[in-house]
C-alpha cells in the first residue's frame, strides 16, 4: 500500500479510515513532532550559536563547527577513542555473542541454566557492574590481579594504564552481550535441520556446516546486531563515565562523555549541539559504509527484501 | 498465542533434547568424548567468569570493612556480617529512593508505554488506512536516531518550560509511544485472526471497544514483555535521572548508589563502607534477579521476538 501505487482519489470512506488510523496513531505522531522532530531542528539551530542557558543565544555562524574540527585537540582524542571503540567492540561483542550462542545451541544438558547465566549481566544496573568491576580490577586489592599473581602472572593495570583501559572495557562489554546471544540462539534454532542433515549425508564436516549453512542463514541477524551495536557504540556512555571518568589521561574519554561535559558541566550548549550533529553525521556515514560492505555478504533466505 | 487446550498424551515422549543426547551417548566415539568434555569445560569456565562479579559483590557485602582490602582476597568470609544488609534495608534513603524509582518513575512510565504503544500498534496492525505503511516505516527509522541529538535540545526545552528537577521529563515521553514496543505489539496484533475483529464490527463495536475488549486481552504475553522491559529500563536508568533530577530527595536508586560510591571514595580513608556499598548494590540488583528468575521466559521471548533490547 505504498503512497505511489495508490489511486489518487480518496473516497470518503478512505478519508474516514485515515482519520481513525491517524487518531489511534496520534500519540506517537504528536510525540514524534514534539520530542523528536522539534528537538532535532532546534538542536540544529543551537549548534550555530553560543548558548549557556543563562544568557540568550548568540549567533556564531559556523564557528562551533570550525573550532571543533580545526582547533579542538580534545575532540581529536575523543574521536580517535570513539572510533577505536566502535571498530573493536562491535565485531568482538557480536562475535562473542555468536560463539556463545553456537555453544549453547549444541546438545547440552542445562542449556537453560547456562543461557540464564550468560544473559544475566546484560540486565543488571550499569551502576552496579561499574562499581563491582572497578573493585575487581583494582591493581592493589582487586581479586583479578591477586589471582593472576597467585598463578605466577604479572599484575595487569587494567584501569590505571592508558593503553590497557580500552581493551579492558572491551572485555567488560563482551561480558554483557547476553541479550545479543539470546537473539542469536533463537535464530540458530530456526535454521532448518534438514539442511544440516543433507550436508552431513554429503560428508560435510562440522566446520563446513558452520561456514556454509549456519553463518549464511544467520547473516541477516548478524548484520542487524552489528548495526545496532555500531550505533550504540558511538554513544557509549554510562560504563566509562562511572568506571574511569574518561581516564586515565583521557584514554577512555569517548564522544558521549565529551558531549556530556560540554553540555552539562561547562554549559556550552551550542558546542554540545554541534557535537551532537557531527555525531549524527558520523553515524550515518559509517552505517552506510557498513551496509555497503555487507551487501554481498548477507544471504536472505526466503522472500528477498 | 491463542488459547490452547492441553490434551493428555497416553505415553509422553521424552523431550527432544534428552532423546538426542541419549542417542548421542550411545553413538559417541573417543574423539567425540574429548569434544564433549572440552565443551562443558569451556561452558563451566565461562559460567564461572560470568558469575564471579556477582559472587564477589555478595561476599564483599558480608565482610567487615577491612577484610575487603586484604591481599590475597578473602573469597569466603568467615564469619559473615549480615548487618550491612540490615543497615541498608533500614536506611531512610533506601526507601525514599526506591519510592522515587518505582512510584514516581518506573510505574507511570510502564503504564504510559503500554497504553500509548498499544494504541499506536493497533493502528498499524488492525486498521487499514492510506499512508499507514509509510508512517510505520518512519516509526522504524526513528530507531536509528542517536539519542544525544535529542537529549541536549530536549534538556533545553524542558528547562524553558520549567520541568527541570522533576520527574516529568522522564515520564511524559513514555505516554507518546515507544518505537520498538510499537513494533513488537504490531507484530503480535497482526497474529490475531481478523475474523474476531470482523465479528465484533458486525455486532456494532467501534474500534476502541475492539481494541480493549478483544485484542488486548489476547495480547497479555506481549504486554507482559513490554511492561517488564519498560520497568527494568526505568529501574536501571542512570543518565536520565542524572540530567533531570538534582535534589537529593528526588534521587532514584541508580543515583543514590553512585553518590554513595563517590562518598566512599572521597572519604580518603577507603577502608570505610565498601561492604555497605556492595550490600546496597545487591539490594538494587535483587529485584531484577527475582524478576528474571520468575519471568525468564518472558525476558527471553521478548528479546527473541523483536531482536532488540533497549
Amino acid at each position: 500500500m505504498s503512497l505511489l501505487t495508490q489511486a489518487r482519489r480518496l473516497t470518503r470512506s478512505d478519508r474516514r479510515d485515515m482519520l481513525v488510523g491517524l487518531l489511534f496513531a496520534s500519540p506517537w505522531l504528536i510525540g514524534f513532532l514534539g520530542f523528536t522532530l522539534f528537538p532535532i531542528l532546534s538542536s540544529f539551530y543551537y549548534s550555530f550559536t553560543r548558548y549557556d542557558l543563562l544568557r540568550p543565544p548568540v549567533f556564531l555562524g559556523l564557528d562551533n563547527y570550525t573550532n571543533i574540527l580545526m582547533n579542538d585537540e580534545d575532540f581529536r582524542t575523543v574521536a580517535y577513542n570513539t572510533l577505536w571503540w566502535v571498530v573493536f567492540s562491535t565485531p568482538l561483542g557480536v562475535l562473542s555473542a555468536f560463539l556463545m550462542a553456537l555453544l549453547l545451541n549444541t546438545n547440552i544438558i542445562g542449556r537453560s541454566f547456562f543461557r540464564a547465566v550468560f544473559f544475566f549481566p546484560s540486565i543488571v544496573p550499569v551502576v552496579v557492574t561499574a562499581f563491582v568491576w572497578q573493585f575487581l580490577l583494582n591493581i592493589q586489592y582487586g581479586a583479578v590481579n591477586s589471582t593472576l599473581q597467585f598463578l605466577g602472572f604479572p599484575v595487569v593495570p587494567f584501569l590505571s594504564n592508558p593503553d590497557i583501559v580500552k581493551p579492558t572495557l572491551v572485555l567488560i562489554h563482551m561480558w554483557s552481550q547476553g541479550a545479543a546471544m539470546v537473539i542469536f540462539l533463537a535464530t540458530l534454532q530456526d535454521v532448518p535441520r534438514t539442511l544440516y542433515e543433507a550436508a552431513t549425508m554429503d560428508g560435510a564436516s562440522a566446520l563446513r556446516r558452520l561456514w556454509h549453512i549456519t553463518i549464511p542463514m544467520v547473516s541477516p541477524v548478524i548484520l542487524f546486531n552489528m548495526v545496532m551495536s555500531f550505533i550504540s557504540g558511538f554513544q557509549y556512555f554510562t560504563l566509562p563515565w562511572l568506571l574511569t571518568s574518561g581516564g586515565p589521561n583521557q584514554a577512555s574519554e569517548f564522544y558521549s562523555l565529551f558531549l556530556y561535559r560540554n553540555a552539562f558541566v561547562y554549559l556550552r550548549m551550542g558546542k554540545a549541539n554541534a557535537l551532537a550533529w557531527l555525531l549524527f553525521a558520523l553515524i550515518i556515514v559509517f552505517t552506510t559504509l557498513l551496509f555497503r560492505l555487507s551487501g554481498r555478504l548477507v544471504f536472505y533466505a526466503g522472500n528477498s527484501r | 498465542m491463542a488459547t490452547q487446550t492441553v490434551t493428555q498424551q497416553p505415553a509422553a515422549a521424552p523431550p527432544l533434547d534428552q532423546t538426542r543426547w541419549r542417542h548421542k551417548l550411545r553413538t559417541l566415539g573417543p574423539t567425540d568424548w574429548v569434544v564433549e568434555i572440552l565443551k562443558y569445560a569451556v561452558l563451566l569456565l565461562l559460567a564461572f567468569t560470568f558469575l564471579l562479579p556477582f559472587y564477589w559483590m555478595l561476599s564483599s557485602a558480608v565482610k567487615t570493612d577491612s577484610q575487603v582490602y586484604t591481599v590475597p582476597p578473602i573469597w569466603f568470609p568467615i564469619p559473615q556480617h549480615w548487618n550491612n544488609f540490615w543497615d541498608a534495608w533500614n536506611s531512610e534513603n533506601y526507601w525514599l529512593f526506591t519510592y522515587n524509582t518505582v512510584i514516581r518513575y518506573a510505574l507511570p512510565a510502564t503504564l504510559g508505554t503500554i497504553l500509548s504503544s498499544a494504541l499506536v500498534a493497533y493502528s498499524f496492525a488492525r486498521l487499514r488506512w492510506f499512508g499507514r505503511d509509510t508512517i510505520f516505516a518512519l516509526v522504524l527509522a526513528t530507531l536509528m536516531i542517536p539519542g544525544w541529538v535529542r537529549l541536549v535540545p530536549l534538556f533545553i526545552i524542558f528547562k524553558q518550560i520549567g520541568w527541570l528537577n522533576t520527574f516529568w521529563p522522564l515520564v511524559i515521553p513514555h505516554f507518546f509511544g515507544n518505537a520498538f514496543f510499537i513494533f513488537l505489539l504490531r507484530q503480535f496484533f497482526m497474529g490475531i485472526p481478523t475474523e474476531l475483529s470482523d465479528a465484533a464490527r458486525i455486532d456494532g463495536a467501534n474500534e476502541l471497544q475492539i481494541m480493549f475488549r478483544i485484542i488486548l486481552p489476547l495480547s497479555v504475553p506481549a504486554i507482559a514483555v513490554v511492561a517488564l522491559f519498560t520497568f527494568m529500563d526505568a529501574w536501571n536508568d542512570y543518565l536520565g535521572p542524572l540530567i533531570y533530577v538534582n535534589v537529593e530527595e528526588k534521587w532514584v536508586l541508580a543515583l543514590g548508589v553512585q553518590r554513595l560510591r563517590s562518598a566512599v571514595a572521597e572519604m580518603g580513608n577507603r577502608q570505610l563502607a565498601y561492604p555497605y556499598l556492595m550490600a546496597v548494590s545487591s539490594l538494587i540488583t535483587l529485584p531484577i534477579f527475582l524478576a528474571f528468575f520468575f519471568a525468564q521466559r518472558t525476558f527471553i521471548e521478548g528479546i527473541s521476538v523483536t531482536g532488540l533490547k533497549g
